[in-house]
């Protein structure tokens, strides 16, 4: 089955629902009017340089230029997950605990999966390897940026209790314990959620693509799956090396508790 | 027993005093002067320099929980970390008599954390720190929110306590508490720690 492809006329009449979206705005006065114009065009130009620029790497197809733009994409979402902190680490520390893992878990994933099911040749070609960690890489930092709030929210609010169990002579890991596990289940959440819903509630966004592009439904569902999996692995392991690494940073080698080397709650 | 020479903490100037085996001794001060601060830097629970000892061994030769479980602090603010009182105690047999003693029922390590009031919390955590059978106990107010029939059988515990040779470093507002319990005072005022002389022979 041939793509069907989509020239000018055809967004311009997809992007006229957006007037009715703002006639609604206007009519109950939302305010939502100068949003919702700012976001779409965001989105249209976002995605035209998107599109740009990776129409010219999959032309030039260097392994550098691969590279750079991988790290660039890891060093978005690093930014990405300390914006999310209600209370980070001070100094450099939070955005050091949130991509080092995050990075390492997407590398150590992806390199898994091109290496092994996938294997384009040759084995880094932008076209397979930059979505594929842009998906891997936006599921980890979901994660971790949600395991790390709720790790250092809980430590700050139930510090009176974690230092209970230091003072009855608990080391900083048992004392932690509760507050690390929590920490845990609130990364993965979402992933788990997303596996147990998908095909049910939500058709996946890449395994639609891959359908309207023309792919047969049965392969399209088995990248979906495959893709799952790799997200699922590297959500878990980022997860727990970020959450280990801030446990170890919230407490102290005489096992104290280090509530001082959070930055200052922002106003 | 427990001796501290030049302790300091970024709150706390050098403190040198000790506390003997059978010794308890008052920490009064205004609020905010340091009294927890200083217990805290004894414990161990905050970052400090200086030299602490249990019968002559320094606390860095030994890993720091094992020096916590021997030098046990009661914040006067209690943390509970499960939703079952019992759930706290190392020891719940030992638990269930010291209970007792202080008035407590013997059901009580059954009571869900939530509903413990005030008084039941502070009594419930000396308790969970008392089974341990601490050489040295670092008390924070620990009859502050207690009435006056609560206080007299906490202060009968202390005794006890005491008795069976720990050194005890207690927090009070109340003079008359230091009076009764104490053979010294230490006055803790802008983070300064001063020891005041002898107030009156143990017991």
């Amino acid at each position: 089955m041939p793509l069907i492809s989509l020239g000018i006329p055809d967004l311009m009449l997809a992007a006229s629902l957006l007037l009715v979206n703002g006639a609604i705005s206007l009519a109950l006065a939302l305010r939502l009017e100068r949003p919702l114009a700012v976001a779409a065009v965001r989105m249209v130009v976002q995605l035209a340089i998107v599109g740009l620029v990776l129409e010219r790497i999959f032309a030039l197809g260097s392994p550098w230029l691969t590279l750079g733009v991988a790290l660039a994409m890891a060093l978005f979402a690093g930014q990405e997950i300390m914006a999310r902190q209600e209370r980070r680490l001070a100094g450099p520390w939070t955005y050091g605990l949130g991509t080092a893992p995050m990075v390492f878990a997407a590398t150590l994933v992806l390199i898994l999966a091109l290496s092994t099911a996938v294997r384009p040749d040759p084995w880094w070609d932008p076209r397979y390897a930059i979505p594929m960690l842009g998906m891997i890489l936006g599921n980890a930092m979901s994660g971790v940026s949600l395991a790390l709030n709720a790790l250092t929210v809980a430590a700050w609010r139930e510090r009176a209790a974690v230092e209970a169990r230091l003072a009855l002579g608990a080391g900083r890991w048992e004392a932690m314990r509760t507050l690390h596990r929590q920490a845990l289940r609130t990364g993965l959440m979402p992933i788990i959620n997303a596996m147990a819903a998908t095909g049910l509630v939500s058709l996946p966004g890449m395994m639609t693509g891959q359908i309207l592009a023309g792919v047969a439904p049965a392969e399209a569902v088995r990248y979906q799956i495959l893709i799952m999996f790799l997200i699922a692995g590297a959500t878990g392991l980022a997860v727990l090396a970020a959450t280990l690494a801030a446990v170890a940073r919230l407490t102290d080698s005489r096992h104290r508790l280090r509530l001082d080397r959070l930055a200052p709650p922002r106003g | 027993m427990l001796t501290v020479s030049g302790l300091h903490s970024a709150i706390l100037k050098p403190a040198s005093f000790t506390v003997g085996a059978g010794e308890c001794v008052a920490v009064r001060g205004p609020s905010g002067g340091g009294k927890s601060a200083l217990l805290r830097a004894v414990a161990d629970l905050d970052p400090g320099r200086g030299d602490v000892r249990l019968n002559g061994v320094a606390r860095e030769a030994m890993p720091a929980p094992q020096w916590r479980r021997r030098v046990v602090y009661v914040a006067a603010e209690s943390g509970w970390w499960a939703d079952r009182v019992g759930d706290h105690m190392a020891d719940p047999a030992a638990a269930v008599r010291l209970a007792a003693a202080l008035g407590l029922p013997a059901d009580c390590p059954d009571w869900p954390v939530a509903r413990l009031s005030t008084g039941e919390r502070q009594r419930l955590a000396l308790v969970r720190a008392l089974v341990l059978r601490p050489p040295v106990l670092l008390l924070d107010e620990p009859t502050g929110p207690l009435d006056a029939g609560s206080t007299t059988l906490v202060e009968e515990c202390l005794r006890a306590e005491l008795a069976r040779g720990a050194a005890v470093l207690l927090v009070t507002h109340d003079p008359a508490q230091a009076e009764r319990l104490a053979v010294r005072t230490l006055y803790v005022e802008a983070g300064r720690v001063v020891a005041d002389g002898e107030v009156r022979p143990c017991r």
